[in-house]
């Protein structure tokens, strides 16, 4: 298992590098720099901004100085457009948001979804499981950028009770939770109703029934762990997904995260906030891929490292 | 030195400093116990420091946390900030500042001709690189090209602190708008020992050290800005707005949602919605000319398509195109269908007489340019293909739509294309394109902010228009003492030649809070200042 581990974290650094070069490679051959702007600037300050940011160094001088830097400070470099802030001061401010409100949606579409699926797998064909399936078609087509104004118009504009956006208190949380949930938590829902009744006419579960177990135990006990095989393989990247953080989101309420950032600094071509984003989702999706394969063999016996 | 000649705009100030009160609220007036403003950002604030900053956006906060040498009063005329007056000399070349000996910064320092003079070496200074470091050539100051270009030291930038309260500025051509540039944040001064001691991050929150009406306590990248009234303001006593609160918002409808749900004061209205609005709410919908110009800018650069070499044809595509329905059907916010470059509420501004705009109707100008494009050999036989390139907006893409249905009326066929803004830029500044979306937006009240960007060394020209009589024009107005008839000049050669589609001038089409005053009702610049708002009780 220890050398299971220390292999993958080996090949995560060769991954990585390969994802900086590719990624700095075509973030530059993207038309337009980070100082393309309305009026073309004159040569000489177009020179001088290049000179300050190291674009004026051939690419692979440029890749090499800023993998030394990462490798030898930690330092990401200054964001080419947020002339104020590092890369590090931005990710710093921006993922703690992103990692608040996509921690929590996780744990809303988990305990919801896999809930919703298992209620629905056990009252197969009763009103219990159309509705469950019904709700979880309805939240999946249902796009959160349609149902995040929808959220402020209701809950804001209407109703007044939630503040309509910003990121100042446990408030601000409602709904950027909501929307950012809701459409994993009927994934979750969907793959764990199908995986659950495959589970339940399986042999080992007609077994536990044959010896009298009580329904209850049948299917904590012994039904959900391998139900949720497919869940957790869906789990990985979407957990990663989410505290990386949702454009969406961002957007419509307005939480500082670090999903805007991402897209913006691609439309902006800040190359130092684009590869600093792209370096921590890397790793985290490096990382969580990890932790998935180490529960797979924890939930199935039958998977060995 | 001569000092002959004062100008008038001085004179003025020097009548209207002693007895204007900053916040300007009326005897009688009730205001509200809670004095805060919160207005909207469309974006993050790309930085808050003045040499830095290019964003309209940021010089609305930046116009808070420091003060220049004049500022803007409600119908942009200028008023004094840092400076009281100055007098210019006879050759109108040196500027001399006279600086009032009560402004502060915010720790309690007075602020000082020399504060400028570090400001504006700053900005030209290729170590700071700043994206802005043209305007001090804009401003004609002397040697400001040579230092851009660092062949000479900062230390040689036409600018000199005579004394703590005396700031010279020597510039290479008289520029009768030079004060009026003054205004611009990238102008502003900044306190030297602090950006020495806290390098890039000089900016943050509880770091920043302005000498504006307002201090920085929050800022929360993407999130909000929020500054508190600043007691070391040499006009405080006349300040009334406590706070001011900036809310980053991507969503235009978002924004105007919020606003009605009371979270903020003031907002844009989103294209097409202000005529309901301003049913709903007429004391809240309010539109009020801003000074950008939209145009689609034609290539007649050697990459550009044969036919637009023809002026029957660019005439043509100008003509053909319906302003009234632009402006009435797709943005109906009170923008007006434009017939030329330079927006028509620039102040000393009148366009000339122009035959197509004044004397035909839509009708006659489609006659005229079938006939123009028959004359240069197209026709339904020979259709003239063309691309439109705009940037990605949906308001663009519904004017883009128009406008390719219109065209279509003449027998060219359109092809729209659609790129993200850096792409469409890009491809402009490599002239790979027919026709293509432009707006400018002036950065200063006047009209050569516009009509420079035509000359065949702007460095907007993306078209490459070359025209000698032009440039010429252009030249001479910068020494003429009226150069209005030079500007109307200048504003035929472009009707004459149409090497740019005018389509609509824009206005500024707000939801403004009822309780809230003191915003200006006719600065074209939209420029506000925090210091002269208040609220009134309801």
């Amino acid at each position: 298992m220890l050398s299971f581990v220390l292999k993958r974290l080996a090949i995560a650094i060769p991954t990585l590098l390969l994802l900086i070069v590719i990624s700095f490679v075509l973030m530059h051959s993207a038309p337009g720099g980070p100082f393309t702007a309305e009026r073309e600037l004159p040569p000489q300050i177009l020179a001088n901004l290049n000179a300050k940011y190291g674009l004026d160094q051939p690419l692979w001088r440029q890749i090499v100085v800023y993998v030394w830097n990462i490798v030898s400070a930690f330092d990401f470099g200054p964001s080419f457009i947020y002339k104020d802030r590092t890369v590090n001061e931005i990710i710093a401010q921006g993922f703690p948001v992103t990692l608040t409100y996509g921690l929590l949606s996780f744990v809303v579409a988990v305990t919801v979804g896999v809930s919703l699926g298992v209620a629905a797998a056990i009252h197969q064909n009763t009103a219990l499981d159309y509705i469950a399936v019904g709700v979880s078609i309805g939240a999946q087509v249902l796009p959160n950028f349609v149902m995040a104004p929808i959220l402020v118009l209701v809950f804001t504009l209407w109703l007044g009770w939630l503040p309509g956006g910003g990121w100042q208190g446990p408030e601000y949380l409602i709904m950027p939770v909501i929307a950012l949930s809701t459409s994993f938590m009927a994934s979750i829902a969907r793959i764990t109703r199908s995986s659950m009744l495959e589970v339940l006419t399986s042999n080992h579960i007609r077994t536990a029934r044959a010896k009298g177990l009580p329904e209850r135990r049948v299917i904590l006990r012994h039904a959900l762990k391998p139900a949720l095989l497919p869940v957790i393989s869906y789990l990985g990247p979407a957990f990663v997904g989410m505290i990386t953080g949702s454009v969406v989101v961002d957007i419509y309420f307005s939480t500082g995260g670090i999903g805007k950032a991402f897209v913006d600094s691609a439309l902006n071509r800040d190359y130092a906030v684009m590869m600093g984003v792209t370096i921590l989702m890397g790793t985290l999706t490096i990382l969580f891929n990890l932790v998935v394969d180490i529960l797979y063999g924890w939930i199935d016996p039958k998977i060995r490292y | 030195m001569n000092m002959t000649r004062t100008l008038a705009v001085s004179a003025a100030m020097l009548g209207l400093a002693g007895p204007l009160h900053a916040a300007g609220v009326p005897d009688g007036t009730k205001l509200a116990e809670e004095q805060s403003y919160t207005f909207w950002l469309l974006d993050a604030i790309k930085s808050m420091d003045p040499q830095i900053n290019t964003d309209v956006e940021g010089s609305d906060i930046l116009r808070n946390l420091f003060e220049g040498l004049y500022n803007e009063d409600g119908s942009g005329e200028l008023v004094p900030g840092v400076a009281l007056d100055h007098t210019v000399s006879e050759d109108g070349k040196t500027y001399t500042f006279n600086l009032r000996d009560d402004a502060r910064w915010s720790n309690g320092e007075p602020v000082t001709a020399g504060d400028f003079v570090y400001a504006w070496r700053r900005l030209a200074d290729p170590a700071t690189a700043s994206e802005y470091a043209w305007y001090m050539e804009l401003m004609q100051v002397e040697n400001a090209a040579a230092v851009i270009a660092g062949e000479m030291p900062p230390d040689q930038l036409g600018v000199t602190a005579v004394d703590d309260h005396t700031l010279e500025v020597r510039i290479i051509t008289p520029l009768p708008y030079f004060p009026q540039m003054l205004v611009h944040g990238s102008t502003f001064p900044v306190l030297q020992s602090l950006i020495e001691e806290h390098g890039d991050d000089w900016t943050d929150a509880g770091t920043l050290v302005g000498n504006g009406a307002y201090t920085l306590t929050e800022h929360q990248l993407g999130e909000r800005v929020v500054m508190e009234k600043n007691d070391t303001y040499w006009d405080a006593g006349n300040v009334t707005m406590e706070q001011l609160t900036a809310l980053t918002i991507n969503d235009q409808d978002q924004a105007l949602t919020r606003y009605l749900a009371g979270e903020l004061d003031r907002v844009d209205i989103p294209a097409g919605q202000y005529p309901r609005l301003n049913e709903e709410y007429p004391d809240q919908a309010i539109s009020t000319p801003y000074n950008c110009s939209y145009i689609y800018m034609l290539n007649l650069s050697e990459k550009g398509p044969e036919a637009l070499k023809d002026v029957r044809v660019r005439k043509a595509l100008a003509y053909a195109i319906d302003r009234d329905i632009i402006v009435e059907r797709i943005l109906q916010g009170g923008q007006r269908g434009a017939y030329n470059w330079t927006h028509w509420a620039i102040a000393d501004f009148e366009r000339p007489q122009i035959d197509w705009a004044d004397d035909m109707d839509q009708a006659q100008r489609l006659e005229l340019a079938k006939e123009l494009m028959t004359e240069a050999g197209y026709g339904p036989m020979k259709p003239l293909e063309l691309t439109l390139q705009y940037n990605t907006s949906e308001d663009h893409k519904k004017i883009a739509i128009a406008a390719s249905q219109m065209l279509k009326q003449i027998g060219v066929n359109v092809t729209l294309d659609n790129y993200e803004w850096k792409i469409h830029t890009d491809r402009m500044q490599n002239q790979d394109f027919d026709m293509a979306r432009y707006a400018w937006c002036g950065d200063y009240n006047e009209a050569s902010t516009y009509l420079d960007l035509m000359t065949s060394y702007s460095g907007h020209n993306n078209g490459e228009f070359f025209n000698d009589a032009y440039d010429k024009t252009m030249k001479d107005s910068k020494t003429a003492t009226d150069p209005l008839e030079l500007y109307q000049q200048a504003e035929t050669i472009l009707a004459d030649e149409m090497p740019i589609i005018p389509i609509y001038h824009y206005a500024n089409v707000d939801m403004i809070a009822d309780d809230i005053k003191g915003l200006p009702e006719n600065n074209v610049n939209n420029t506000w200042y925090g210091k002269d708002l208040y609220r009134i009780a309801e």
